[in-house]
């Protein structure tokens, strides 16, 4: 199984979970599995043409999967993907 | 004039201030040397600035430069523990710089009533060592950090939305003169206007800003110092609910803009429109809602004959190099020459960039009443670029 960990600004969209397995063999099926899961997460991750919006970063682990093959990297039973959105509040 | 940084000496009162740093071995009067001597902008005194601009303040660090345009409301309080009940409609910097200063006199103030723009985000920050974003919107995110990257300022930024928290430094200068990743290696584009709601919509924990601009003066004392590793080429993200954090790379992308292997951006641009906010920003009827009014705009006026006054704030020597044929009243002498300055027309003024020119509205709308003033947005600069490039830039 692979771990997805939700972000915090996310996780109304995908039932207050804080992480979700999926069976996945490389990124872009496991982020499917996790849209399919939870549909509502769908605009928040992928753009009107289906690609990862530009200001969510997935990371494998501690990299950014632009280092390694984007949503083509292969993943491995036990690995970590997490999904950051940017965010600006400083809060006035 | 600057004093060097071996010219820095300290009181016996500041020793005793500053005993617990100097007796950290790493740290010691050097590091405290190069904290007195260091000019650090913080951008923003809400609940990021909050925590900053105290520990900053108690650190000792020389000068501290303090950006913000609005007034401390109730709604502050619950985070932005720099302020009291009694602070309640007074502007944030005036506020701050008073408890400020009660905290450590020894620390100079450079205070701007002001909100940071591409009018003024170059001159302000240049004037700075190290910048710290504490603001909470995208458009001032992006202009902060390109900005900084212009300037070559390191921007220590931290962010905050509900339960989440991000810090990291942006921009870094390593010994070898090189530069670390920056805010658009990591975020190339901003999220359509929409999607994610800002604190004052979505709300936000109170004591998160507390301990994510905490970090924040942790880095930007390291970065002074040059005491640990600071957070470059990595950023560290913070799950306040189920208190996880991390610590991620940064990837450099090669399509950044500013650092990427074909940089295409030299300036600062209209961040505003480049988030998707404002898209009809250029209508005259939004430009003039806020008193600003663009170089298209005062063509338009122009060609249209409409019955307006145009004034500029320049030097003599200034509008030798280039003028727009307004009716030459220096900033330095604008109040004596109140009886020139129209108050039943509009009356649109202008500078170089739209710096000095909004500083005299502010005066003028402030200490005189007037509220037919509109500042024209990038000033002369913007109408030799817009409409007239065969008119000087200097």
């Amino acid at each position: 199984m692979i771990t997805i960990f939700i972000p915090t600004p996310l996780r109304r969209f995908a039932a207050e979970q804080a992480k979700v397995s999926v069976n996945a063999k490389n990124v872009a099926e496991a982020i499917k599995s996790l849209t399919s899961i939870h549909p509502s997460l769908t605009p928040y991750i992928y753009d009107e043409g289906e690609l990862i919006r530009k200001h969510v970063r997935i990371y494998l682990g501690e990299d950014d999967i632009r280092e390694k093959e984007g949503i083509n990297t292969l993943l491995k039973e036990g690995d970590e993907l997490s999904i950051i959105p940017a965010i600006a509040g400083g809060t006035h | 004039m600057r004093q060097t940084l071996e010219e820095i000496k300290f009181s016996k009162e500041e020793l005793e201030r500053y005993s617990r740093h100097l007796i950290i071995p790493e740290f010691n009067i050097e590091g405290q040397k190069k904290l007195k001597h260091a000019r650090v902008l913080v951008v923003g005194t809400g609940g990021l600035g909050a925590p900053l601009l105290l520990y900053l303040t108690a650190a000792g660090v020389g000068t501290i430069g303090i950006v913000d345009f609005d007034v401390v409301d109730y709604s502050n309080l619950q985070r932005q523990v720099l302020f009291t009940t009694h602070d309640v409609g007074r502007p944030k910097v005036e506020a701050a710089q008073e408890r400020l200063s009660a905290l450590n006199p020894h620390v100079r103030f450079e205070v701007f009533n002001t909100r940071l723009d591409s009018t003024n985000a170059l001159e302000i920050i240049s004037q700075f060592d190290v910048v710290a974003d504490g603001t909470d919107n995208f458009p001032t995110r992006y202009l902060v950090n390109d900005a900084c990257v212009l300037a070559g300022k390191v921007n220590v930024f931290a962010s905050i939305f509900r339960f989440e928290g991000q810090v990291s430094v942006f921009n870094y200068r390593y010994p070898d003169g090189s530069r670390g990743p920056n805010y658009r290696d990591l975020f190339p584009t901003p999220p359509p206007p929409g999607l994610v709601p800002s604190c004052a919509e979505g709300g936000v924990i109170g004591v998160l800003p507390g301990i994510l601009g905490s970090l924040q003066a942790n880095e930007v004392i390291k970065v002074i110092t040059g005491v640990g590793e600071p957070l470059a080429g990595r950023f560290f993200q913070f799950d306040a609910a189920e208190f996880k954090t991390r610590i991620f790379k940064i990837t450099r992308d090669p399509e950044n803009p500013l650092t990427g292997s074909n940089p295409t951006q030299t300036e600062l641009i209209d961040y505003e429109f480049f988030c998707g906010i404002n898209l009809n920003h250029n209508t005259m009827s939004n430009q003039v809602s806020n008193g600003q009014l663009s170089v298209t705009d005062l063509h338009e006026w122009i060609k249209s004959g409409k019955d307006f006054q145009l004034i500029d704030v320049r030097e003599p020597y200034e509008y030798e190099i280039a003028n727009l044929g307004a009716i030459l009243i220096p900033k330095g002498e604008i109040l004596r020459h109140l009886d020139e300055i129209d108050r039943t027309r509009d009356v649109v003024i202008h500078c170089r960039s739209g710096k000095r020119s909004q500083d005299v509205i502010d005066l003028l709308k402030q200490e005189e009443g007037y509220n037919n003033l509109y500042n024209l947005k990038g000033g002369i600069l913007a109408w030799a670029d817009e409409i007239d490039p065969s008119m000087a830039k200097y």
